[in-house]
């Protein structure tokens, strides 16, 4: 094992995409000659040349389609686009050409393109470049929409994503960029079918993703000073979901928290509440809860915008009234 | 201006702009016994463009198209009856029924559709003629859209990228003058389109869309410069539909003069009279592919008719590609 950033291991992810194969390419802007807005793709340009470490004009809706187009014509793309509000200029070629084009001529093309971006609040850059929309792109048939919150997923699931033949959608969240973790020297690929539960418990589910899931791993080592003992899942991947592993957990533990740094109406935690009904109902003690962000566009001020985030102490207070509600 | 042209090779232009119009007037009627729904935007009219421009293209080079895109698929050769089936709706159709008149495709003519939403091909082209110039191929795709499409951001963006990265595609336009009912002038303060494309340094011309062998010869041109390395190339080809934009239309937004002088250019009529005054076609020449092509739309129409429906239990099919354990991995 060997410590690494967050960052760190999305450059070996890409480092080692681009060595396995030679028809992936990484296009975006700034991906360069800056190394990319997060520094993902620092040192790449010099090592792989500018065919295939590709800065483009800052017209997402082109590069996006333009990811597409080479796919179609026998590339493995990889598309970073520098954030997931970016990512709305572009949103026309995903929903209605990537995730449609296999289906809408019957079967005949496959589209595999791999999109990554940043996601996520906490760095207090304001309204327009904090949002958590990756449960919005989950609502699309066609593509998969991963959110990597390990260090072994952030380099894992990039690997994986290239050897699957249509769109995949790899939501970083920011706030990851610069953390630490374990990474093994033989770190490759990684499932990228299921969820994954990060601590075993009884007394509550704590369901989250991406950047919520370190809150939520807090969150669960104080409760457990007071006798909780919750169950953290990871849900990596949104689309397709893992069901069996949220209703195995809940069954369990007869109590459901969803953590999701989205809004809350309409949210994917609104999804995993309707899917905690309908398939396990009558494993629930309580209520199934929620915890998203404060339905504002996001403000500047630190104080305001932790207000407005999920945090531990919000998880903690969740989790107690869940279970002394029982 | 004259042009030089194989009696062979005027009877097969001939051959293929008619095989259009008959297809389409076909299609019409067809719509009108319910036997084809949804949008169904005809190229009646603009046969011209589709048949010269195509005769540029080779066998490996990508067709991008647009919701107006019978015509193109049919002279790519994608066989007719596949095409009728799919504005059937059937199973047998060149995109199993699931995309009707404005979604056709077929993977094995590179014809990447059939896209309704205007402007989205522009990046799709792009990406193509990025992944053949990555891999030195050395092919071609073209990519056509309408005079409403340059309005579009991803018209700008894409022919800035393409010019920039220099990949081989070729931007045809097919400027009708309307964008569904809004005239040219009314949407664009700068109207003559093949200007813009200067304004990316690419070389834009402009081409009477009418004329089958201007186009044609036009096109071969800049098909070429694209091959020679050139990077990408930009026709406007002036046309005119005469038909409504689709079958909900209305078409109240133009007056029936302007329309009859446009049919007074028809491409079709306008061909035979020139090839007759060349002493290259005879009555006989012309009756004979009217009746091939009657034939062939017959042919095409029993097809689609004899063709089954998707099972509704294939629905959601392909929405993914089917591979063994999806997103699981060993390691």
């Amino acid at each position: 094992m060997v410590k690494t950033t967050y960052r760190e291991a999305v450059r070996e992810g890409l480092r080692e995409a681009l060595l396995r194969d030679p028809r992936v390419f990484l296009m975006g802007e700034d991906v360069g000659r800056y190394g990319g807005a997060y520094a993902c793709s620092r040192g790449l340009l010099e090592e792989f040349g500018p065919d295939r470490i590709r800065d483009t004009p800052l017209s997402e809706s082109t590069f996006v389609g333009a990811g597409i187009g080479a796919a179609l014509g026998g590339m493995r793309p990889i598309v970073e686009v520098m954030t997931v509000n970016f990512s709305l200029l572009a949103l026309d070629q995903i929903v209605n050409n990537a995730a449609t084009f296999r289906h809408m001529s019957g079967g005949q093309f496959s589209i595999p393109l791999v999109v990554r971006m940043a996601t996520g609040a906490g760095r207090q850059i304001a309204a327009q470049h904090s949002h958590s929309l990756e449960g919005w792109y989950a609502h699309v048939p066609g593509i998969t929409v991963l959110t990597p919150a390990t260090v072994t997923d952030a380099k894992g699931m990039l690997l994986t994503a290239l050897t699957t033949p249509d769109p995949v959608f790899i939501f970083e969240h920011a706030f990851l960029y610069p953390m630490e973790g374990e990474l093994d020297e033989n770190a490759g690929p990684v499932d990228i079918s299921q969820a994954v539960v990060r601590r075993t418990g009884k007394d509550l589910s704590l369901i989250t993703f991406g950047g919520s899931l370190w809150k939520a791993l807090e969150a669960a080592d104080r409760l457990a000073t007071e006798g909780i003992e919750t169950e953290v899942i990871d849900l990596r991947v949104l689309r397709p979901l893992d069901r069996p592993t949220i209703l195995t957990s809940v069954a369990k533990t007869h109590r459901a928290l969803i953590v999701d740094e989205g809004w809350r109406t309409g949210s994917f935690a609104a999804e995993i509440s309707a899917q905690i009904m309908e398939g396990g109902f009558y494993s629930l003690d309580v209520p199934v809860a929620r915890l998203c962000s404060a339905e504002v566009p996001m403000p500047y001020p630190k104080h305001l915008e932790d207000a407005a985030l999920p945090s531990v102490e919000g998880i903690v207070q969740a989790a107690q009234k869940l279970v002394g509600g029982s | 201006m004259t042009y030089e042209i194989e009696r062979d090779q005027a009877l097969k232009l001939l051959h293929q702009m008619l095989r259009i119009r008959r297809f389409e007037e076909k299609s019409v009627e067809l719509y009108s016994q319910m036997k084809i729904r949804g949008f169904l935007h005809l190229y009646i009219g603009e046969e011209a463009v589709a048949v010269g421009a195509l005769q540029a293209l080779t066998p490996e080079d990508a067709i991008v198209g647009t919701y107006r895109e019978h015509g193109h698929a049919l002279v790519r050769g994608t066989p007719m009856g596949s095409l009728m089936a799919e504005l059937y709706g059937k199973a047998t159709g060149c995109s199993r029924g699931r995309g009707g008149s404005m979604h056709f495709f077929d993977a094995s003519r590179r014809f990447y559709g059939g896209l309704a939403i205007v402007g989205a091909g522009f990046p799709i082209a792009v990406g193509l003629g990025l992944a053949d110039k990555l891999q030195s191929k050395p092919r071609v795709t073209a990519c056509f859209f309408g005079d409403g499409a340059v309005a579009e951001g991803e018209f700008h963006e894409s022919l800035n990228l393409a010019a920039l990265w220099k990949v081989p595609v070729l931007f045809l336009c097919e400027n009708n003058l309307y964008a569904m009912g809004t005239a040219l002038a009314r949407h664009q303060a700068q109207t003559d389109i093949a200007m813009k494309a200067a304004g990316y340094g690419i070389a834009g011309q402009t081409v009477d869309g009418m004329d089958v062998l201007a186009v044609r010869d036009a096109t071969m041109k800049a098909a070429e410069a694209v091959r020679k390395g050139q990077g990408p190339q930009f026709l406007e080809f002036r046309t005119y539909r005469f038909r409504a934009h689709s079958m909900y239309d209305p078409d109240l937004y133009r007056n029936k003069e302007e329309i009859e002088q446009w049919k007074e250019h028809d491409p079709i009529p306008t061909f035979i009279g020139r090839l007759r005054e060349w002493k290259c076609l005879t009555d006989e020449d012309v009756a004979k592919i009217e009746a091939d092509v009657a034939a062939e739309v017959e042919k095409a129409v029993a097809f689609a008719e004899a063709g089954p429906w998707e099972p509704v239990e294939d629905l959601l099919k392909d929405v993914y590609t089917p591979v063994p354990d999806r997103g699981r991995t060993k390691c």
